[in-house]
């Protein structure tokens, strides 16, 4: 099992948003998590990645077997996991290229591998780029600065090619995509699936999964995982919005 | 030459007059009558009001007060005869192509001769040869721009100076290389206080790129007070570098006095990347329509180092325009403070004058003191004035931290980016790089001090690495 994780609750300035999570993802699976606004989906991804200001109540994440609460976030990421984020972060001044070449040869060194060479982590960079259509100009650019909403989720795309994550949470990297760029993104996603890693999309609309295709869809609903399907219920979702769930929580 | 030493307590006011007595009545000044009565002026304006204390508006986040207890060797003469002025400048970075001037403890070491008359007309070296040998050039500048009432050390500097820098570009004279000029301390005797006293003149339409670099090859406690007038002629452009990396244990403290013609251009740039004590002061008038002045720095302090930045800008005539923009950087119990003063003159409409201090204070320790502050007459004027004090973002150092990257690194790319933005205004490119190296060497704690400027390597006959992988660390 990739991931593990059990009756998770988190909470945020003392009010709670995670009610009890449990999600299981093995290797070579693609989910789905959708759910309303507000529901929680975000804060989800956020305390994977390590994000300190949501405080885990109770419950367990185990990634690889391995405690993931225990460890810093640079060392999740490290491990293999990465957040596509759903709203990334603008970060004057520091080049996307010496942002990458840091963060891949000190993921390189936690695994004991030399640094890349000059020449082998700019040939990288360009297969990367070419995978998710990235124009040259950019990565000479900030992290993210002046990016338009479109340019920053394939920049996360990038990055994500780039680490070569075991396991990507990409929240709702479709949002704010033309439709171009909704097939280029997802299929440098497509390009990254492999048995050995897996991927949680979250997402609002059918239209992503039409191009990644999940194994699993949830609802996340009020800080819980309340309904668990097939690509299909992402459909039936589409089509009937999430009242019916709504409704058959209150009868139950 | 005779060097008159004097050695004693930097606070003790009256050995200074003393000193000053002595090489009046020895005749030991140069400069000429006129130049002599300067310094009589000047030390009369340095009596009477002494050093500054805590008690003094300027001065009340300064601490000087270590530096005025300690004996000082001061050094006025001529160099010693026994240096060898090769051995110490032997290094020279390959891709900086430039005009270098030499002054080792305060004092102009020929390398070539004392005063160099370069193609065009362009003079350059030894002001104290300069007021011989150009004395009408120098008479006709030196001291006009300086008010010793104001200032003490400028006074003190003013009445006992003994030599310095002397740069003279003609009208339409476009200097094509760098002008470097590089103050180097290097004492095995004991603390020095040096006074090096410098003149840059720009003739109309003419244009100079001057690095200035205040550089330390000991340990000890020095002190050293420089003053430097420019005057900057109708249309000439002036660009101005100051780098500063000293020890721990020394003081530099340099006024630069700046005027500026019709339509002229001004960019000092004050990167201050080492010292105990470091206060850069500017104070510039706007005196022709048209001119256009840019003050800027960055200041990257630890320990208790203390670095300061005042700046003064006068908008006498319509239409000019004036930014500052200085960042720093503060860890451990390091303190810097700002001060900014527009003045906006009645007759000044359609000013245009900006100004911000940005700084990030790592620790609940260190301390910044800023003080922007706007003082308008005219009313047809776009003025801003902005400081800030803050943490590095944690939303960028989650970001960063999410692809892996740990916090040590998380920080110093933070950090990099944010002095960088000074880095990149400097328009001379290998200087540019090797400043950008040098800061990076700086935030990791592996700048030294024999790090010199853009002058000096330690093994002269292999070329310096500019780029320096972040990641490898
Ligand atoms: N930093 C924060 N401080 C206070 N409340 C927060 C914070 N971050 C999230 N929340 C709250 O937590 C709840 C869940 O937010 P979250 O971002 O996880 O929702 P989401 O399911 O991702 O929604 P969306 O579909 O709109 O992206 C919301 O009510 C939100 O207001
Ligand atoms: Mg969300």
């Amino acid at each position: 099992m990739l991931l593990q994780i059990k009756n998770l609750h988190a909470q945020i300035n003392g009010k709670e948003i995670l009610r009890g999570v449990n999600l299981e993802v093995k290797a070579g699976e693609v989910h789905a998590i959708m759910g309303p606004n507000g529901t929680g989906k975000s804060t989800l991804a956020s305390v994977i990645a390590g994000r300190e200001v949501f405080e885990v109540t109770a419950g367990e994440v185990l990634y690889n077997g391995k405690n993931l609460l225990e460890m810093p976030v640079e060392q999740r990421a490290r491990e293999g996991i990465f957040l596509g984020f759903q709203y990334p972060v603008e970060i004057p001044g520091v080049s996307i290229t010496n942002f990458m070449r840091t963060a891949l040869n000190e993921v390189r060194k936690y695994h004991g591998q030399e640094p890349l060479s000059g020449a082998a982590f700019l040939a990288r960079m360009e297969e990367k780029k070419k995978l998710v259509e990235i124009q040259s100009k950019l990565t000479n650019r900030s992290v993210n600065e002046g990016f338009s909403g479109g340019e920053k989720k394939k920049n996360e795309i990038f990055q994500m090619a780039m680490l070569e994550p075991q396991l990507a949470i990409l929240d709702e990297t479709d949002s704010g995509l033309d439709i171009d760029a909704l097939r280029i993104v997802a299929n440098g996603v497509n390009a990254l699936r492999s048995k050995d890693n897996a991927i949680i999309v979250i997402t609002h609309y059918q239209r992503l999964l039409d191009y990644i295709v999940p194994d699993i869809v949830h609802v996340l609903f009020d800080g819980k995982i309340v309904k668990t399907g097939g690509k299909e219920l992402a459909l039936e979702l589409e089509g009937k919005g999430y009242d019916w769930i709504r409704k058959e929580l209150e009868t139950r | 030459m005779a060097m008159s030493s004097y050695n004693g307590i930097l606070g003790d006011t009256k050995g200074i007059a003393g000193l000053f007595e002595h090489k009046l009545s020895t005749s030991e000044f140069k400069g000429g009558k006129a130049y002599t009565e300067i310094r009589k002026g000047a030390i009369a304006s340095f009596l009477k009001s002494g050093f500054p204390g805590k008690e003094d508006e300027k001065w009340r986040n300064s601490d000087i007060e270590k530096f005025l207890e300690s004996r000082f060797e001061f050094a006025e003469g001529a160099l010693p005869a026994d240096v060898d002025v090769d051995k110490i400048f032997a290094c020279e970075v390959p891709d900086l192509d430039t005009w270098l001037i030499t002054l080792l403890n305060g004092h102009y070491a020929a390398k070539n001769s004392d005063l160099r008359i370069l193609p065009q007309g362009i003079i350059i070296g030894s002001l104290s040869r300069a007021m011989r040998d150009a004395h009408e050039l120098v008479e006709a500048h030196l001291g006009r721009l300086v008010n010793n009432d104001k200032n003490a050390f400028a006074a003190l500097n003013s009445a006992l100076s003994g030599d310095g820098v002397f740069i003279y570009v003609p009208d339409n004279v476009i200097v094509e290389k760098p002008i470097q000029m590089v103050n180097v301390v290097n004492s095995e005797s004991g603390s020095l206080f040096m006074q090096p006293r410098n003149l840059v003149i720009l003739g109309k339409n003419s244009q100079l790129q001057l690095v200035h670099c205040d550089d330390s090859r000991d340990q000890a406690m020095h002190f050293t007070n420089a003053v430097t007038e420019f005057f900057i002629g109708d249309n000439a452009s002036l660009d101005h570098y100051k780098m500063q990396n000293i020890n721990d244990h020394s003081a530099v403290l340099h006024s630069g006095w700046f005027t500026l013609g019709r339509d002229s251009r001004l960019t000092t740039n004050a990167i201050s990347l080492n010292g105990g004590f470091i206060r850069n002061e500017n104070e510039i008038v706007l005196k022709g329509e048209g001119a256009d002045a840019n003050a800027l720095g960055v200041y990257l302090v630890d320990k208790k180092q203390h670095v300061e930045n005042h700046v003064h800008v006068s908008h006498l005539v319509p239409r000019c325009t004036s930014s500052e923009l200085f960042k720093g950087i503060l860890d451990d119990y390091s303190t810097a403070v700002f001060t900014g003063h527009i003045l906006v003159a009645r007759d000044a409409q359609k000013t245009e004058a900006y100004q911000s201090n940005r700084n990030i204070q790592l620790t609940d320790k260190a301390r910044v003191n800023t003080q922007p502050f706007l003082e308008i007459y005219a009313d047809d004027v776009k003025c801003s004035h902005g400081a800030t004090v803050g943490q590095l973002d944690a939303e960028a150092m989650f970001y960063l931290k999410s692809r892996g990257i740990g916090e040590e690194n998380a920080k110093m790319l933070l950090m990099y980016a944010f002095a960088s933005e000074i880095v990149q205004k400097i328009s001379i490119l290998n200087l540019r790089e090797r400043i950008d190296d040098m800061i990076k060497k700086r935030l990791r704690g592996e700048l030294s001090i024999c790090d010199q400027c853009v002058l000096h390597c330690s093994k002269p006959d292999q070329p310096i690495q500019f780029e320096i992988d972040m990641s490898k660390i």
